[in-house]
Parts: C-alpha cells; structure tokens; sequence
C-alpha cells in the first residue's frame, strides 16, 4: 500500500511494466508514460468519451479510472485498433465520409462505433446515435459519423451474409 | 483537475477490506467501479488517504436466485445488469432502467452496488431497489445483515452503510404473474440525470391495484416513495378519475428543491404527467 | 444525370469536387499532434489559483507553504508578471467612445469575476502545481458584484472600473429617420422582448499552450492552440518586447476553436510570462472546469424589438434596443463590441425596408469575457428579425412563406445596400426559399401538421432567411487601429522532383482549409493534387496572414492559392518554353506534365523541368534564371465584406404536457458562392447548425446572484448530443462573388447564423394553438412549460 506503485498491463498487444502515483488516472498513464497520445482528455470526469479504451475487451474512459486499477488488465488504444487493422473499414469510412473535422474526439468516436459494431446485426440509425450517446463531438453535427457507422455495419453484414451463403453453397 | 495523492490497496476477501479500511483510521473510500467517485476525486471535492479496490472481491460476484429472491452481488455491472436474463425476468425494473443510466461506456463499468451504496437521489438504480422493495445486504466487522430499502436511504447520500461497512449484496423479491411494472424518466438528453423519473411496481387482481410501490428519483434528498398517491390506488381500478386524483395527490408525497432554473412546481407537474402516463401503461397491459 | 462533360472532366479540375481530406488519415489512426500531447525537455506546468468571488479586492497572499511543496518551482503574483508584460486594452478605434480597462496576465490588487486567475504555480508536473496551488493562501475583501444585465446601468450600481466612470463599454445607434412616425401610421406592429442566454464554445481539446522562451537568443517559440498564429505572435512580440523575427507561434493540429481560441487570454500570457521568467518551457492545458470560467462567453443580449407593416403585409420598418453585457472588460484585441454591433447592424438585412433605427448598449459585469464565437451576432440578430417577420405574418394573416416572398429582397435588386450600411454586390434570397420548400416539401408538411393537430400532436415548422459577413476587408479590424491582418500570403514552390509545396497563412482546424487550397493549387497550377504539400500553422514556415475567422478562408486564403499558383504556373510555363523552345502561350500544364495547349500532347514532364532548373542550370539559354518559387500576397479589395445568404428550416414537435422538443429535422439552403468541395461545405453547415440548435435549445451559462457560474462542467453544461440531434438535408444555390476569380464567400458560420431563428419559429408556430408563445433562448422544458401555462 503506497502513494507509488508498480503497474503491471498489456497495452496493445506490448507487456508494460511501469512506476506510477497511485493518483494517476489510466489516460494520463497511456499519455504521459507511454506517449499513446491518441487518448484524448476533453473533459477529465467520464463525459466526453474522447479518452475511451478498450480494458479486458470493453470501452471504458481511461479518465474515470487509475492506472493502478487496470494492473493486470488487457488495455487497447486507438494506436493499437490501428496498428492491427481491426478498425480499418470503420476509418476508411469515416475519412470518406468526412465524419470528422478537428480530430479530438475521433479516438472515442471509433472505440464506440467499433463496440456497437462488434455485435451482431445492422444497427438502425437512431441505434447508432443511442450507442453515441456518450461521445462529444463539437465539429461535425454526429450526422456524418452516424452515416459513416452505417456505412460500415451494411457492409460488415453483407461480407457476412456473402459468407453464409458460400458456406451454404460449399 | 487531478486527484490529490493517495495510497492504493487491492483486497482480494471482503474481510481484508473491512480490515484495510479499520487501518486506515476510517480515513479511506472504497472503490468498486468509480464511474461516480472518480471525478469526486479529480475534482477535490473527496480526498481520502486510501482507496480501497473491491473490484477484485469474487465474493461481491454473481446473480443466483434464492428462494423466493433474487440475489444480485454488489459488482455486478450496468452492462451485465442490462443483459443479464434472470435480472430481466425477477427483476425487471432493473432491467428496464438499465439503459437509462448514463451511456455504455459508463455502464461496462459501473456496478450495480456501487450505484445503491452511492445512493444519489437522481439515480435509476437505487429508486428501482425501493420500487422492487428489496433488502440490502451489508457487512461490516460484526457480520452480515440484510436492510429493506424502505429503511436504507436516510438522506442525501446518506444510507444504512456505516463507516467501513461494505454494500455485498442486492436481494430482490421476484416478480410474480400478477406483477405489473413501468419505468420512465425525463431527462434533457439521453443518459443525463432525469428532471424526474420513475418506476411502478404493481400488484394487479384482474384489473383491481391489490397493492402498489410508486418511487420518484430526481426529486429529493433521496429516492421517494408517493405513499399517498399509493394509497390512492389500493384497491381501485385505473381509470382517467382515479389517475387524475392520484397525480393531484402527488403534492403530498413530493418537495422537490426550488430553484430559478427547475422550479420545484416544474418537477412536480413532471412527475405527475410521468405518473400519469406510467399508471396508462400498467392499465394498457392488463 | 446526363452524359456530357462538365468542367470537372478536365484533368485536375478538383473545384468543386467533394474530396476527402488527406490530413484526416492521422487524425482517424490517433496520430493528431495536439499541442495537449506536446512534451518539451525540462518543460514545467502551470496551475492557478483563482478567484472564489466575482468582484473581490485581493488584500494579501501567503506562498510560504507552497512554495515548500514538492516539485514547485515557481509561484507568481500579478506584480511579478507584469514586470515582463506590458498591459494590453481590448479597444478600436472604429467604435467612437468605447473603453475597457488594461488587462495583465494576474492582476494587481482586484479580481473581477469568479474564476479570474490569481496566481500561478509552476512545478514539475500538473498534479504537484494543482497540490500547491490548493496551498496558496489569499485573503479578498469581497465586493459587490454587478450581475444582472439591467443593473449595470442603474445609477446606485457598483461601477467595475471607477476610472471609467461607468459601466457602459460602447454605446451604438442607428437612426434613418422618423421612425416614430412611421410606427405611428403603421397599419400593424409587433413586437416582443427576447433574452438570449450566455453559451460558450466547449471546443474539445480545451485552450493549451507551450511557451518555450530561450534566453541566450531571445526567442521565444509558443506552441499554441490557436487559429491565428501570426494574430499572436504580433502580440507576443509587442507585449513581451520580443523582436518580431524572435517569435515563432507554432499551431499543430487544433482540437476545434470555432472563435474561442483567437482571444488573448490571461492564463496564455502567463504562461508565456513564466516562461520568459523561468527561461524553461511551461505548458498550461486549461482543464475543463477552468475553460468554463475562462474561455470568452458569447451571446448574453436582452433585445426589444418592433417591426411595423403597411396594409398589404410589406413591413416598413424596425426599430430595436439590443443591450450586452460583456463581462468586466472588452477582449483582446477583437474588443467585445464587434458582437453587438453585428447584431444591431444585421437585423433585418435580408429585406427590402429602409427605415430603421437601433440602440446598442455595450455593459460590463463581473462574469468572464464575453467576446466573438462562430457566428458573431448572427444568430440573435436573425432570431430577432425573423421570429418578427413570423409574428408580421401572423399579425396580417399570411402563410410565413409567403411573408418572405413578399419581403426580402427581390435576387435581381443588387447591388443595394442595408439600412444598416451594409453593402451587398448579389445575394439570393428567392431562390434559395423556393429550393428550401421543394426540398422539405413545405406544403406536405404544412398539411401534416394540420392532421396531427387534430389528434393531440404538435408539430411546429420555422423559417429563417439570413445573410452571413464573410471576407472582411481592413476596414473591419485595421481601420480601428488592430494588427489583424486582412491580407493572406502564400509560397509555392516546385521541388527538386517536381511535387509542390504551398506555405499558406490559412490555417487548419479540420474544417479543411488544407484540403481546399490542394484543391485550387491543383487545378490552377495543373498538377495532381496528390503532389501537393499544403504547409500552415508555422509562423516561421508560412508568410503572415491573417488566417482563419469570419469565413475568410475559401475566399481569401483561396484566393491567395490561386494567384500564387497561376503566377507559379506562367514561371513554370515560360521555362518550358525556353527548353523546348516553344512559345509559352502554346504551352499548358496538366496532370505535372507540360502539354500543347491545343491538342493536350504532353511535352515534357513537370519533374524534368525542375531537374534541370535545380541541378542542371548549365543547360538553359543565358540569361534565363529558373524561378520555381513564387511568393503571392491577397487582400480584398472590391466590397469591404463579401455576404453569403441563405434560409433554413427547422421541424419540432413539442410535447406540451412536458415542455419536452424533439428537433425532427432540419434543412439549409446556402448561397456561399463558388462551392470549392461540395463535402466539406455540406459538413460545416451541419455542425453550425448544431451549434446553434445547442445554442437554442441546451446551452446556457447560468449564473448565481453572487455571479458563480452554476453549471461549470461537461456534466451539468449541456452540449447537443447524438440522440437530440437531427439529419440535416443541405443544398446549394451559388452565386460566385465578382470580386475575386475563384468566386467563393466562405461557409463556415452560415449554420450557426440562422439555425436557433428557425427553432425559435419552429417551437413558436407548435405553441400557436395554446396561444403561447416564446422569446427567450435556449427553449429549455421549464420556458415551454411557463410560455404554456402549466406551471
């Protein structure tokens, strides 16, 4: 039990081993300590959805959380999304679709629409803006960033059904 | 906006917090899954020396019915409480208000009895433990007791749980065939705290109220129970007069806090057009 | 669609093409760099003490234990700052008689609003700055404040700043002539009274600055989040005495700014203070709880006004009082007046009538500085004029279509001028309301209405035309004394391997800037634009300019684009002509290649032409000296602003037990001139009209008697959000300005301007059955519910 501690995570994929005060939130840990940059802090209190992460497989906001309760835990950032292509068809959609202008809330932005994404079927548009309840943006009006989510759950579903129906064929 | 500096403990029993949190001279706060306390902290508004990290106590886990209750423990998750099917089924207040409570990100982390032992009087979850009547299961250095809603919430974040004591346990009766039950709430926008909400659980014989909870959030130090307007219904059929005179009866049960922006006559008149419209779909589903 | 070509089958001919924006690609893989992400050797962090009380005399300070805490490295009175600060007064000499009080970084002895910084802590990290700054120990002696709008003005009210005498910052009037007498003789008047509350901008990424000030040199290097760098580091300079050339005002990626981040703020300048102080790099990020009480408000105005009309429903005059109140000083260096003198000067401008006349008080108070946000003045002036012109319509019975129809100004008037002094070269008003209501389908909804009413729904349709100031001239800022630049400069450069460079001093916050000018560079210098390298936000690395605010990015900064890059092309074109010994006017360039111009064939590679122009200079005529570099610079000179216009549309339904809207949709129909890219145009409407739907429905900055600002947080400050918000259905009209070749006016705040006038109509023409009506915004549940009766 000490103001210091040792914080033990997985953080995209990379074992990180790390010294920090008890006081620091998991956003300031990804930021200041390992530079993952791309979390953003917009508001510091879990209301912007700019710092979202993705801990043991669920968004959280690395904000409302310290860094010494994710020891032990599996945490991805928008640079890790990234770097494994996972979120590719949401980015390419997005930059097509201009669902973004200054930037600051696309990480969050992204980590949300890949959850609602995650799960099975094609979300309908007020679905989406429900599922975006949480994420701030000032820039673009949502309307984008909705068309750009639909954009992505038709295709994903279409590759899907494709899938299904070659499985069906074979 | 950063917290002020404090030592860390992961306890892995429910005895070793009680004990952690006696060793720190009753100057520690525990933390489950610090959706509200975390920005206490950021803010200074709360300073404690430690904090103590439930989240890892696997006896505050798991939903399992007992008997005639449904056991929920204290870590369950927004998220889970949303999903999870015997909550649905037993407990269904919880399950509705569920995706009213601030937005998913909040609510993959968020837990159920962190929620209850916050107790904010605007909060979903611990006015659907009073609608539901439920017990609440605390621990303390002396042991176990189980406390109904109706004689947990004292006053503005202020509930049974004394200092050290931990909320374990959330003990739901299960809803029966003749339960009738609705939820709402009025908020600006989606996943905001409500001007006022409510939920109703209703005992119903055919078309008769045989008995009623009827608790108001957002209007008070705590959550409310609108006894009188209950008792207006007790044994009556919903119809549009005896509505009309439960919500007028709503004046009795409600004070809500007077200022410029929500006037206290705002949110009574919320309340009543709420009630109003909930008592409309007991009646629509019998 | 038919078949034929248009101008964009033409190689390069990227002008009105909607294409994505190459820069977003970093954005969406989390590799922005934002000035919040920067981290510099040795750099320290600054917190502030602030004010508890909105009007407070500062008797004493006690740093003894802070000073001892861990990682503290510096504590700073106001005396202390001001030793490298020279005071900066938020004055124009263009508005006769306005006054405002020298501001520095801390002050000396008073604190003017709840919030004000009043002293600065540097220590090695945020958290040790925000844990000594707890420890500073400041004694006040509270005074009155001077909160309400009205009670600045009455006689036995405190006064701010007594060596001012008052309380009144400007006072403004416009007066035709026999207006009482008009009124007098109208057949109709309206009027009403409308309160519009304080909202402020909540940019994402809040203020954030880096200042790095090097003593052996004397240069100081600010990374800051802003849209004017060269704006900053004029005032950098000035202030700090600093030589200009020392000054380098780096703006990476900015995370939104919408008009907030063009204002000096007092925490900036000490940042850059204690830098200078300190001789290390200090960073100060506000947190969001400071932004709220030190980022500039907007809005605040109490407005009366009447409309009369003659017997036919074509309104004849205007007559209004509009008073602000800008919190305890005018900002800098764009003064707070500019907000009020938009309004009092925009109302009513998209009509024909001529008789007018408007007072405009300027006040101050003890609450943060109000000054200008997207829009300035837009959106009370046409929230006014154009629930008027509903009000009118109803007065003589008319559909508030036809009220238009009959009364703006006919599209084959201009040039003609407003009342108000206002010159416009050629808007579109007819056209832009006749598309509006084949697009909503207005007489389908006009019907729907009706039926739904019928059956306990209330749905409300609202209107509002407006026209937009864009491309300002120098008689907007420089004429009253301000180093704000109306001009914009560019560099372009062919490189060694024939790919283009473009530094230009439009700046980029996402809104595209860079992607328009690699847009223009290409047609009009001939090359893809996927070889282009748009540079901007480096004072060092860019010519001065004045970057972006008031929409003068397209039609300036564009401007500047294609003249740079035409002049670049006739030096590429002329050096062609020498090696292939052609005649340069048989000799085009398309897609980096040199071709004939009459028949396309290309000649000779772009990247060849630059080969031997940078390393094989030996090989051209004497006498011939390769000039693959052109510097450009690009002021307005022709109308002193160019007005875009347009209408919008706003369908509601209210829930009149609950007081509750939901916005159903909402339509724009824009005339920005030339559209450069049709995508990034559509994208800046709709998230101004958000930020005006906020404005109308959420936002507001509710203060306490004692002036405390109530709802300072992300969590009780309501920002539109996903769900409330609406699809929004964009179209254009264009009507290119004749003032400069590229033709376009600018679409940044068009949105904002007229989308809460649209709600205020919408949410009044829902209320009309229950003959309630509406005039303050934002239209929260609780003023329905009052307007309605129910509580």
């Amino acid at each position: 039990m000490s103001e210091q501690i040792t914080i033990h995570l997985t953080v995209n994929g990379e074992d990180v081993s790390q010294n920090a005060p008890a006081r620091e939130t998991l956003a300031d840990f990804l930021r200041t300590r390992l530079q993952l940059t791309g979390t953003h802090m917009g508001c510091e209190m879990g209301v912007c959805g700019a710092c979202l992460v993705l801990v043991d497989g669920r968004v959280v906001h690395s904000c409302l959380m310290f860094a010494a309760q994710a020891s032990g835990s599996v945490v991805e950032t928008i640079e890790g999304l990234s770097e494994r292509a996972a979120i590719a068809d949401i980015q390419e959609a997005f930059h097509q679709r201009n669902a973004l202008q200054c930037g600051f809330c696309t990480p969050g932005m992204l980590m949300t629409a890949q959850a609602l994404l995650s799960q099975p079927g094609v979300p309908s548009r007020d679905e989406i803006r429900d599922a975006l309840s949480g994420n701030y943006c000032r820039c673009t009006g949502y309307e984008a960033i909705v068309d750009a989510i639909e954009s992505v759950a038709r295709a994903r579903a279409a590759t899907a059904n494709g899938r299904q129906v070659e499985e069906v064929a074979g | 906006m950063k917290a002020r500096a404090f030592s860390y403990a992961r306890p892995n029993t429910i005895a070793e917090a009680l004990d952690l949190f006696a060793a720190a001279d009753e100057d520690a706060t525990y933390i489950a899954g610090g959706q509200s306390l975390v920005p206490t902290l950021a803010l200074r508004l709360q300073a404690p020396q430690t904090l103590i990290d439930i989240a890892h106590i696997s006896e505050l886990r798991g939903i399992a019915l007992d008997g005639g209750w449904l056991r929920i423990g204290a870590l369950t998750r927004h998220c889970e409480t949303l999903a999870d099917p015997l909550i649905a089924q037993h407990a269904p207040l919880f399950h509705d208000a569920a995706p009213y409570v601030a937005h998913p990100a909040i609510r993959n982390k968020g837990t159920l009895g962190g929620s209850i032992a916050l107790a904010d009087p605007a909060s979903e979850f611990p006015a659907m433990a009073l609608a539901m009547g439920a017990e609440l299961e605390i621990v303390g250095r002396d042991g176990a007791r189980r406390v109904p809603a109706d004689d947990y919430f004292i006053d503005l974040f202020q509930t049974a749980i004394e200092p050290g004591e931990l909320l374990t346990a959330i003990h739901v009766p299960i809803v029966r065939p003749t339960h009738r039950w609705a939820f709402d709430e009025l908020a600006r926008r989606r996943g905001d705290y409500a001007i006022v909400g409510c939920g109703i659980l209703a005992d119903m014989q055919s078309t008769r109220i045989e008995d009623i909870r009827i608790v108001f959030f957002g209007v008070g130090n705590t959550p409310v129970r609108a006894t009188t307007a209950e008792q207006c219904l007790i044994g009556k059929q919903l119809d549009q007069a005896v509505v009309h005179v439960t919500q007028a009866a709503l004046a009795d049960d409600l004070a809500p806090p007077d200022d410029e922006h929500t006037p206290a006559a705002m949110r009574v008149h919320l309340a009543r057009v709420l009630l109003g419209r909930l008592l409309g779909r007991i009646a629509g589903a019998t | 669609m038919s078949d034929a070509l248009t101008s964009l089958d033409r190689p390069n001919s990227y002008i009105g093409r909607s294409v994505p924006r190459p820069n977003a690609k970093r954005l969406l893989a989390g590799r922005g760099r934002y000035i919040t992400d920067l981290v510099l050797p040795r750099m320290l962090h600054v917190a502030f003490m602030r004010s508890p009380y909105a009007h407070a005399r500062i008797v004493s300070i006690d740093n003894s234990t802070a000073k001892a805490m861990p990682g503290v490295r510096l504590i700073a009175t106001g005396a202390d700052l001001a030793k490298v600060c020279k005071p900066w007064v938020g004055t124009l000499d263009h508005f006769k008689g306005m006054k405002s009080t020298p501001q520095l970084p801390l002050p000396l002895d008073k604190a003017v609003w709840a919030g004000q910084a009043v002293v600065a802590v540097v220590a090695d990290s945020r958290a040790l700055a925000e844990d000594a700054a707890e420890a500073v120990v400041v004694e006040y002696e509270e005074l009155p404040a001077v909160i309400d709008i009205d009670a600045a003005r009455t006689p036995e009210t405190t006064v701010i700043s007594p060596e001012l005498g008052d309380n009144v910052c400007f006072h403004g009037k416009i007066d035709t002539g026999n207006i009482d007498e008009l009124f007098a003789g109208a057949a109709h008047v309206v009027e009403e009274e409308f309160h519009f509350g304080r909202h402020t901008a909540v940019t994402m990424e809040p203020r954030a600055i880096v200042a790095d000030f090097d003593p052996n040199e004397m240069r100081l290097t600010a990374h800051h989040a802003t849209q004017t760098p060269y704006q900053f580091q004029d005032i950098y300079s000035r202030h700090f005495g600093i030589p200009e050339a020392n000054v380098r005002v780096i703006a990476p990626d900015i995370g939104g700014s919408f008009g907030m981040k063009l204002h000096v703020y007092h925490e900036d300048m000490a940042a850059v203070a204690l830098s200078i102080v300190l001789g290390r790099p200090v960073k100060y990020v506000a947190d969001r709880i400071e932004s709220f009480v030190s980022d500039i408000h907007a809005r605040d105005h109490r407005v009366r006004a009447r409309m009369a009309l003659d017997t036919e429903g074509t309104i004849i005059g205007m007559d209004v009082d509009d008073v602000t109140a800008v919190g305890p000083f005018s900002a800098y260096p764009r003064t707070s007046v500019v907000e009020g003198n938009q309004v009092f000067r925009l109302i009513g401008t998209p009509y024909r009538f001529q008789n007018y006349r408007a007072d405009l008080q300027v006040v101050f108070q003890n609450k943060v500085q109000m000054s200008q946000y997207r829009a300035v003045g837009h959106p009370i002036a046409f929230a006014v004029t154009e629930r008027m012109v509903d009000m009118a319509a109803a007065a003589t019975g008319m559909d508030p279509v036809e009220m238009r129809r009959r009364n703006l100004i006919p599209d084959d008037a201009y040039p003609c001028a407003a009342p108000t002094g206002y010159k416009f070269e050629a808007l579109s008003h007819h056209a832009c309301l006749t598309r509006l209501c084949e697009i909503m389908d207005y007489d389908r909804l006009r019907a729907e209405q009706a039926e739904l009413r019928k059956r306990g729904i209330y749905r409300g349709i609202g209107i509002a035309s407006f026209v937009e100031i864009s491309n300002p001239g120098p008689a907007f800022y420089g004429v009253g004394g301000a180093r704000i630049s109306s001009q914009d400069g560019a560099v372009i450069t062919i490189t060694p391997s024939g790919d283009v460079r473009c530094a230009i001093s439009v700046t980029e916050l996402g809104q595209g800037t860079e992607t328009i000018v690699g847009q223009i560079v290409g047609e009009h210098l001939g090359v893809d634009r996927e070889r282009i390298k748009v540079i901007t936000g480096d004072t060092e690395t860019t010519p001065h300019g004045g970057a972006v605010w008031a929409c003068r990015g397209a039609g300036i900064g564009g401007e500047t684009a294609l003249r740079a890059a035409r002049k670049l092309k006739e030096n590429v074109i002329s050096l062609a002509g020498s090696i292939l010994q052609e005649q340069p006017d048989k000799l085009d360039m398309h897609g980096g290649w040199i071709v004939d111009s009459d028949t396309g064939r290309q000649r000779v590679e772009l990247a060849e032409i630059a080969r031997i122009a940078y390393f094989r200079s030996d090989t051209l005529p004497p006498g011939t000296q390769a000039q693959l570099t052109v510097a450009h610079h690009y002021a307005p000179q022709g109308y002193p602003f160019a007005f875009t216009n347009g209408i919008q549309a706003s369908h509601v339904e209210v829930d009149v037990e609950t007081g509750f809207v939901k916005i159903l949709k909402h339509w724009v129909v824009e005339d920005c001139g030339r559209v450069i890219n049709p995508l990034l145009v559509d994208e800046q409407m709709r998230g101004g009209v958000v930020q005006g739907l906020g404005a109308a429905f959420f936002e507001e900055c509710l203060y306490s008697d004692t002036g405390q600002l109530i709802n300072g947080s992300l969590a009780d400050y309501l920002v539109p959000m996903a769900v409330e918000m609406p699809d929004i259905e964009i179209a254009h009209v264009e009507t290119p300005t004749a003032d400069t070749e590229l033709g376009a006016k600018g679409c940044g705040e068009a949105g904002t301007a007229a989308s809460p006038a649209a709600a205020l109509n919408a949410v009044n023409d829902a209320l009309a059955p229950f003959d309630a009506s509406i005039a303050q915004l934002p239209m929260t549940p609780a003023r329905i519910l009052k307007a309605l009766g129910r509580i």
